[in-house]
């Protein structure tokens, strides 16, 4: 574990997705959209019968996250990572589309690794179940696409040192324990 | 025959569904810091840290601890003296819906599991455990159930030849695929016996159980203490990023069963061990 954590700016360049490496601790600053289950499978939907998306994703890092409503007086509720592995159907899609990373929890399916190294794309993991402290990070929030979904609707966050970990990076490494690089 | 309103079950549910949902309990927080102690990986202490941090400021600012404040679960032990005024499953719907709602709690239950479009809105139906016991009294636990963690469990309808290391070597092998995904460190509880329905009800039910007291069967709790050994071997750590701490404690639950069979369930619930009991 490195102590030092670096301070990024989202959106990133394929340039910066090139500088962050496996097991660099980093703090987010900027824009991040939410998105989990429903909104993916929605949005690869779009993209089969070749309409637009509802949000530009180039560049952008979606947070794997349907957090809780904001009580009064917070700009966000609890906001810790879900699950990474059930986006994976889609996420290689959406890499071919400029995402640029995303954010979750756990470990994923080897197409996501291969689909980072390729596509220069990095996998990010934040603390499961640190949704209150999360929350703390999270300027403003406001959906942008599919109310209709709660709190899988996809939302535009805005965060400050979003504290995350590079888990898969674009060179072919992984922070997990057991997994070789490609 | 004692009557009880169920109108009191709503509110005590609608109470219990915030304050579950609002801190760890005192034994899972313990067991955070005793886990932290022994810890010899700086990256698992930092996150166990991390955890033990995230608790105190959701109990301090009345928030989730966890965005996924889970299905909600509720166990009902119903005294057979209770007479009660009307439908006790709508009871405690009405109150998981209050509860949510009041509570600024995640509402995580889609209507249909096919067709996933339509969120129920208010975090119900809750799943009922419904028990007829002794005396006039009615017990509620509400145990809210995170999904990332319940997708990694499991019943095995295993055969009696497979026996003890047949289920040691079946529980490290699926806690080392789930790795990071069910949030370690992690409380397991395990069904072991009965058939399929019994043994995984039997698993739920060992999660209530105070993490870390071991079972009052000599023999069982020998079994606990060498699958917590064997899983924490395993290195995934909190969090799956390496580290002693896998699990915090493994609780086993015993029923008879049939000559031809062994079924064993494994109920995984992260770190995030949230229940909450009240008796009218």
């Amino acid at each position: 574990m490195s102590d030092a954590e670096l301070r990024i700016t989202t959106p990133l360049t394929c340039e910066a997705v090139r500088n962050l490496h496996a097991g660099d601790r980093v703090l987010l600053t900027g824009p991040l959209y939410t998105g989990r289950d429903a909104a993916h499978r929605r949005l690869v939907d779009l993209l089969e019968v070749g309409e637009e998306l509802p949000v530009e994703l180039r560049g952008q890092l979606i947070y794997y996250c349907g957090p809780a409503p904001a009580a009064p007086g917070h700009a966000m509720g609890s906001a810790g990572p879900t699950t990474s592995y059930r986006m994976d159907p889609y996420t290689p899609r959406l890499h071919e589309l400029g995402l640029a990373g995303s954010i979750g929890k756990g470990e994923r399916g080897i197409e996501v690794r291969e689909a980072c190294r390729k596509l220069c794309a990095v996998y990010l993991v934040a603390i499961g179940g640190a949704g209150a402290l999360l929350s703390r990070s999270v300027e403003s929030a406001r959906i942008v696409a599919y109310e209709d979904l709660g709190p899988e609707a996809i939302r535009l966050l805005q965060v400050r040192d979003f504290p995350a970990m590079v888990a898969y990076d674009c060179h072919g490494r992984s922070v997990f324990p057991g997994d070789e690089p490609l | 025959m004692r009557e009880i309103a169920c109108s009191q079950i709503t509110g005590a549910v609608a109470d219990l569904c915030r304050a579950a949902n609002f801190g760890l309990p005192q034994d899972v927080s313990d067991a955070l810091r005793r886990a932290k102690e022994r810890e010899t990986h700086p990256l698992a202490v930092d996150t166990l840290d991390k955890l033990l941090l995230n608790a105190r400021i959701a109990e301090e600012e009345q928030i989730a601890i966890c965005q996924d404040c889970g299905i909600a679960v509720v166990f009902v032990d119903l005294g057979r003296e209770v007479h009660l005024d009307g439908d006790l499953y709508a009871a405690v719907d009405e109150g998981v819906r209050r509860g949510y709602a009041d509570g600024y709690l995640r509402k995580s239950m889609v209507r249909d599991p096919l067709r996933r479009h339509t969120n129920t809105g208010d975090n119900t139906p809750a799943i009922v455990h419904l028990r007829l016991v002794e005396g006039d009294r009615l017990a509620l636990t509400v145990a809210p159930k995170g999904g990332g963690s319940e997708n990694m469990s499991a019943v095995w309808m295993m055969v009696p030849a497979e026996g003890r290391d047949g289920l040691v070597s079946r529980v490290v092998q699926k806690i080392t695929e789930a790795g990071g995904k069910p949030c370690p460190p992690l409380v397991l509880g395990i069904g072991l016996g009965g058939n399929l329905e019994k043994a995984a009800l039997l698993a739920k039910e060992a999660l209530l159980r105070p993490v870390g007291e071991p079972s009052p069967e000599p023999d069982l709790a020998e079994l606990e203490k060498d699958l917590l050994e064997a899983v924490n071997a395993t290195g995934v750590g909190p969090m799956g990023l390496g580290g002693m701490t896998t699990a915090l404690a493994v609780h086993v639950l015993r029923h008879p069963c049939h000559i031809a069979s062994l079924p064993v369930a494994m109920n995984v619930q992260c770190h995030a061990s949230r229940h909450k009991t009240v008796v009218l």
